[in-house]
C-alpha cells in the first residue's frame, strides 16, 4: 500500500484512479508519490478521495484494484472524488425500467 | 502453536456459552410492558421489547419465529421466559415448544391465561426468580475456541473502516477460523460489489448460492425503482467519505479476513458448517446483530467509523474504532482503536491480535462497552408487510 511520502495520502494499488487523504488536506497542497506530484484543486477531507490523474466522464473508477463507480462529471487530477462526480453502477433500482 | 481456550458455559448440546443469562422473551408486541415491568423486579434478568409477533404471514412469520427461537436458544442463555397475550398470530406456547426443541429450558406465561396485567406480572417474577436460581447452577468449564461462532458488522462506516479496522478485523477473522471456530460475515447489500472476490474463495454450490443473494438485493431496489445510494451508503457514511455501495462493500468485506468462504445462510439460521459463512442480513446494524446472534454468534466484533454504540442484550459486542480522533471522542463506547494504523503506532497485525484476545477475553466474561453500558438493541428483520 504505497503511502505517499510525507503520509498525508494513501494510494491503495497501483491500479488505483484515487488516493484516500488520511488527514483533512487543503486546497493547494501538494501530495507526492514518488516521483508523481499531485496539487489538489479542492479541500479533502480526512477519509475522502481524490483523483490521481485526469478521469474521463462516464469511466470506471477503481480503488482497492476494484470498481467503485462510474465518472458523472470530468474529473481533474487532484478533484475531490465523491458523491458529486461519481455515481454507483451497483444497486442501481432507480435505472430500472418501470413496470407496464 | 497450542489451540486457545476459555471459560465457558457447556450446554446440554454440547453448544457453549460465554454468558448465562435469564432472557425474558415477549412472544407479541403486547406483551412488552408486562415483560419490561418483570425486569425493572427482577433486575438479574434481560429483557427484550420488539414491534412483532401478530398479523405476519408466510415466509415473513416464519423468519420472526425463527429469530425469535435462535436468539432465546442462543447458549449464551441459560434459561427463558416467553410472555405471550393469548391472540397473537406467534402463538407464546408454540413459540416456547420451538425454543424448547433447540435444546433450551424454557417458561411460558400468558396475559389473558394469567387473568389481567398485574396477575401477569406477578406470575411472570416468581417464574423469573425460579428460572435465575437454576440458571446459577451452571459453571464456567475451559473450552476451545472452536466451539465459538463470531459475529463481524461494521456500522457508521467511513473512509478508514476498509483501510483500518475491517482488514485488522479480517486478520482475527482469519485466527478463529485457524482455531476451528465459525466466524459470520453478514449485511448482503455491503458485499454488492465485493461478491465476486468471496466467490472466488468458495466451491460451488456456496458461490452460486452467493451470488443468488446478492441479486435478491438489487432486485429489491429495482422492483422499488430506487438507487441503493439513497439509504446505504448514509449521509454519516458519505461525511466520513465513503461514495457508493461498490466502495463500501469492498472495504467491509475484508471483515470476513482471507478464508474459503464455506457456507451461505439464510437470516437467523444457525452455521452448519466451520470457518468462513455469509448469513443475509441487512446492513440495518441493529437487524444484523440479532440476526446473527439469533443464528448462534455468542460474541461479536463490530468496526465503527462515525462511532456506533449499539449493543446486544445477551452477546458481547466488541467495538473497534477505525480512527484515533473519533476513538478519542467516543472513548467510553470504543474498546478497540484501529485508527493507529494510518497513524503509524501499531501494525494491522497488532491490532488484530488486540482484537484476536478481546475476542478470547470476552468469551471469559470480560465485558466490552457497550456491555458495560447495558445495550439491549433488539430488531427482527421484516421481509413482508403487517396485514
Amino acid at each position: 500500500m504505497p503511502l505517499s511520502d510525507d503520509g498525508a495520502a494513501l494510494r491503495l494499488k497501483d491500479e488505483d484512479d484515487v488516493a484516500v487523504a488520511l488527514r483533512a488536506l487543503a486546497a493547494g497542497e501538494s501530495v507526492r508519490f514518488g516521483s508523481e506530484s499531485i496539487v489538489l484543486r479542492s479541500e479533502v477531507p480526512s477519509g475522502h478521495k481524490f483523483a490521481t490523474h485526469p478521469i474521463a466522464l462516464g469511466t470506471l473508477i477503481r480503488k482497492y484494484g476494484q470498481v467503485i463507480g462510474k465518472a458523472s462529471a470530468p474529473i481533474s487530477t487532484g478533484e475531490h472524488v465523491h458523491v458529486h462526480n461519481v455515481e454507483g453502477t451497483r444497486g442501481r433500482g432507480d435505472l430500472a425500467e418501470a413496470a407496464p | 502453536m497450542s489451540a486457545s481456550t476459555f471459560m465457558g458455559y457447556k450446554r446440554a448440546d454440547g453448544r457453549v456459552g460465554v454468558r448465562n443469562h435469564v432472557l425474558v422473551l415477549p412472544s407479541v408486541m403486547c406483551a412488552n410492558h408486562v415483560v419490561d415491568v418483570i425486569g425493572r423486579k427482577v433486575p438479574d434478568v434481560v429483557t427484550v421489547g420488539h414491534p412483532t409477533g401478530c398479523a405476519q404471514v408466510g415466509a415473513d412469520f416464519e423468519q420472526t419465529k425463527r429469530t425469535m427461537a435462535g436468539f432465546a436458544a442462543n447458549p449464551n442463555v441459560g434459561a427463558v421466559l416467553v410472555v405471550g397475550l393469548g391472540c397473537e398470530t406467534n402463538e407464546s406456547k408454540a413459540l416456547a415448544q420451538e425454543i424448547a426443541a433447540r435444546g433450551q429450558r424454557v417458561e411460558v406465561i400468558g396475559i389473558q391465561e394469567c387473568g389481567n396485567t398485574t396477575e401477569t406480572i406477578a406470575k411472570g417474577v416468581a417464574v423469573a426468580k425460579d428460572l435465575l436460581r437454576e440458571a446459577a447452577a451452571a459453571e464456567r468449564t475451559e473450552c476451545p475456541v472452536s466451539a465459538l461462532i463470531v459475529g463481524t458488522e461494521c456500522g457508521g462506516s467511513d473512509g478508514f473502516s476498509g483501510i483500518t479496522a475491517n482488514p485488522a478485523l479480517g486478520y482475527a477473522s482469519d485466527r478463529v477460523v485457524a482455531e476451528g471456530g465459525t466466524v459470520i460475515l453478514a449485511e448482503l447489500p455491503e458485499l454488492v460489489g465485493a461478491e465476486h472476490l468471496l466467490a472466488a474463495r468458495a466451491k460451488e454450490p456456496v458461490a452460486k448460492k452467493l451470488y443468488e443473494l446478492i441479486d435478491r438485493v438489487e432486485a429489491r431496489a429495482r422492483a422499488m425503482h430506487v438507487d441503493i445510494r439513497f439509504g446505504n451508503p448514509t449521509q454519516g457514511n458519505m461525511a466520513g467519505g465513503l461514495t457508493t455501495i461498490e466502495e463500501k462493500s469492498l472495504g467491509a468485506a475484508y471483515k470476513g479476513g482471507s478464508t474459503e468462504l464455506r457456507e451461505v445462510l439464510e437470516y437467523a439460521d444457525a452455521p452448519t458448517s466451520k470457518g468462513l459463512v455469509v448469513m443475509d442480513t441487512p446492513g440495518q446494524d441493529i437487524e444484523q446483530l440479532t440476526g446473527m446472534v439469533a443464528g448462534g454468534a455468542q460474541v461479536v466484533v463490530f468496526t465503527t467509523g462515525r462511532g456506533t454504540p449499539t449493543g446486544c442484550p445477551i452477546a458481547p459486542v466488541i467495538k473497534v474504532a477505525t480512527n484515533t480522533a473519533m476513538f478519542e471522542r467516543m472513548r467510553e463506547n470504543m474498546d478497540v482503536n484501529a485508527g493507529a494504523i494510518v497513524d503509524g503506532t501499531r501494525t494491522l497485525e497488532q491490532v488484530g491480535d488486540e482484537i484476536f484476545g478481546w475476542i478470547v477475553d470476552a468469551a471469559n466474561g470480560r465485558e466490552p462497552a457497550a456491555e458495560v453500558l447495558g445495550f439491549r438493541d433488539f430488531a427482527i428483520n421484516r421481509i413482508g408487510p403487517s396485514f
